[in-house]
């Protein structure tokens, strides 16, 4: 046959094979970690572009070492560090000063563009729960109690005194109101996230949230309709309903988007459709909780500080318009398209 | 027990194939450390919210402000800050983790092998929000005034379970959350490149040599073992299959020489079924022809 290869021989290169490039793996392991523990900008300009040519040669040693050597340790050595210098390279390029940034300018009014038509049947489900609310209560006042936690309406029933509702509107500072407003604001955080949340059981859940709310909206407005208030509550409700309902109708579409994509998951799987889905929901939901957070701060000041009505539609319209332009009309152009 | 751990490591194994074509295989997570790390950082987050208050307590205090209703609501709203912002900015950073997943060598990756972008980093902790925090909240909330009936603490208690236990009934190990933003959780261990141990000799190793014979004994999966021992520091282990190997090929080793002679063996055996490699054979196991 062919000339035997000496045992000895094969011992000998395969040592020479691992002495000779061992300074490369530990000059990678070095500057792995230094760009690790800090920053990139810890390397200088000549370390940086050696990382990818020493990236490479580990690469192919650690081929080579899988098809010619049979030392587990270096082998294991070998693809660790082949792994850590593979999620250097390739894994996120910015920082996260950048990336935020990046969020603000682009992931999150692109999200919100992506999601319109899961927002405007959001609306409209609110609009209808606010109609059948409204026509229930007025139908038959004890709906009401049905319809309105205790808790949440505070003694505002249809029984209430028109002196001591329109007081309730204005009186900011002390008293139940401000109590209220806490609770309402948790409840509403508690509502957008689990409308967004329960999206998972194919979007039913977040269907009957949304109609439940605009149920309660519209027998609140009942209220103060029949008490020919409608003008003072609108003012009261917009300030910060406009970004509140809002951000809540947003919660739900990334509900709906979610759970439809489950249930009709087109050529994907279903698997990856969920995935896909829910990267979109997550921005549009970062954004909507920032949402909550500036209704909160309307409602928590603005309402306690203005007691106009004129100005209390102002605001709330400019904010809206505000939300509307940021979203819809503002396009970054970012050059390239993400998917 | 050593064997079911390397199949539970096997199945753990998922490739990765590099754009330059290497598979680098990667091992996903298991649920008790991810737990582990989980607890870690919760733990973290608890440490950093009661300094927080206290500075805010006795801040407000040392200004004569006496009033508990806004360090209340200030408290609430911060804790809910401070835990996202903690696992959000500790994984868009490059390294992909928070404190505790660095304790456990672990990091936060994108199943489909791209870069982790920042919307998957949100994704996956948002839902964490749901499958722990709001239960737990809401549970906590009815508990502390007095209203937890029975049956929405056991709805409470089954939420939380059912996500807790959904890493456990798939195979990838994702939380509903990895399953929404398409990632995984892997182990990114940190080695150091052990010794070669063919490079050991001294004279009492180098007076052993074997025959072909004595070498066709074992194939790679035992040499794996051998080198396994011979880099743990089991002695027990070590002599007990030092025996086992002096019996089997018929070499008397003398009891005090018992790991001279496994390194002296598995030195040859390793350059003999290196040779064969090259040669094109690969002997898997013992009982491989």
């Amino acid at each position: 046959m062919n000339a035997p290869v000496s045992v000895d021989g094969v011992r000998q290169s395969l040592a020479s094979f691992r002495s000779e490039r061992e300074r490369d793996w530990k000059a990678f392991e070095e500057l792995i970690a230094r760009a690790e523990k800090r920053s990139p900008k810890a390397l200088t300009d000549e370390e940086l572009l050696s990382l990818p040519v020493l990236y490479r040669s580990t690469l192919s040693a650690l081929s080579v070492a899988r098809a010619t050597s049979l030392d587990n340790g270096l082998i294991a050595y070998l693809e660790s560090l082949s792994l850590r210098g593979y999620f250097y390279l390739y894994g996120a390029r910015r920082g996260l000063i950048e990336r935020i940034a990046d969020f603000f300018v682009h992931d999150w009014p692109s999200a919100i563009r992506d999601l319109w038509r899961e927002t405007l049947a959001s609306v409209a489900l609110m609009v209808l729960g606010f109609v059948a609310g409204f026509r229930l209560v007025a139908f038959d006042k004890t709906w009401y109690d049905a319809i309105i936690p205790a808790d949440l309406a505070g003694g505002r029933g249809p029984d209430a005194s028109v002196e001591w509702l329109r007081q309730g509107l204005y009186d900011g500072g002390g008293g139940y109101l401000s109590t209220f407003a806490a609770y309402l604001f948790t409840h509403n955080v508690q509502v957008s996230i689990l409308a967004f949340a329960l999206g998972f059981a194919l979007a039913v859940p977040t269907v009957l949230l949304i109609l439940m709310n605009g149920c309660i909206l519209g027998a609140m407005f009942y209220v103060f309709w029949s008490k020919g208030l409608v003008y003072e509550f609108g003012g009261w409700l917009f300030i910060h309903g406009s970004t509140e309902l809002f951000a809540i109708c947003i919660a739900g579409a990334a509900g709906m988007r979610i759970g439809t994509r489950i249930a009709f998951p087109g050529s994907l799987s279903r698997i990856k459709a969920a995935a896909k889905a829910g990267r979109v929901a997550a921005s549009a939901m970062v954004g909507v909780a920032m949402m909550l957070m500036a209704a909160g701060l309307l409602e928590g000041f603005g309402r306690q500080l203005i007691t106009s009505d004129g100005l209390r539609y102002l605001i709330g319209g400019s904010f809206l318009a505000l939300w509307l332009a940021y979203f819809y009309l503002v396009q970054a152009d970012t050059g390239d398209e993400k998917t | 027990m050593a064997r079911s751990r390397h199949r539970e490591a096997a199945s753990r194994l998922r490739s990765l194939v590099t754009p330059e074509g290497v598979d680098l295989g990667v091992v996903l997570a298991d649920a008790g450390t991810r737990a582990g790390a989980f607890l870690l950082d919760a733990f973290f987050i608890m440490i950093a919210g009661f300094l927080i208050s206290l500075v805010a307590l006795f801040g407000l205090g040392g200004l004569g402000i006496d009033s508990r209703e806004p360090i209340a609501v200030v408290w609430i709203v911060l804790v809910f800050f401070l835990r996202n912002a903690y696992f959000l900015a500790f994984e868009a950073r490059r390294g992909a983790r928070t404190l505790g997943k660095r304790i456990m060598g672990l990091r936060v990756a994108s199943r489909d092998g791209s870069g982790l972008a920042i919307d998957q980093v949100i994704a996956r902790n948002l839902m964490r929000e749901i499958e722990v925090f709001l239960p737990l909240s809401m549970l906590l909330a009815r508990a502390g005034t007095g209203v937890a009936d029975t049956l929405t603490t056991m709805f409470g208690a089954a939420w939380a379970l059912g996500f807790a236990l959904f890493p456990l009934f798939n195979r990838d190990r994702m939380r509903i959350g990895d399953l929404l933003a398409g990632t995984w959780v892997i182990e990114v261990p940190k080695r150091t490149l052990a010794e070669d141990l063919t490079q050991r000799s001294d004279s009492i190793i180098r007076a052993f040599r074997f025959t072909p014979e004595q070498l066709d004994v074992y194939g790679i999966a035992e040499l794996h073992k051998l080198e396994e021992i011979l880099r743990g520091d089991n002695d027990a282990a070590l002599s007990t299959v030092a025996k086992a190997i002096g019996d089997k090929i018929g070499v008397p080793y003398g009891d005090d020489r018992a790991r001279p002679f496994l390194i002296a063996y598995h030195g040859e055996l390793r350059a003999y079924l290196e040779r064969k490699l090259l040669l094109g054979k690969r002997r898997i196991n013992k009982h491989d022809a």
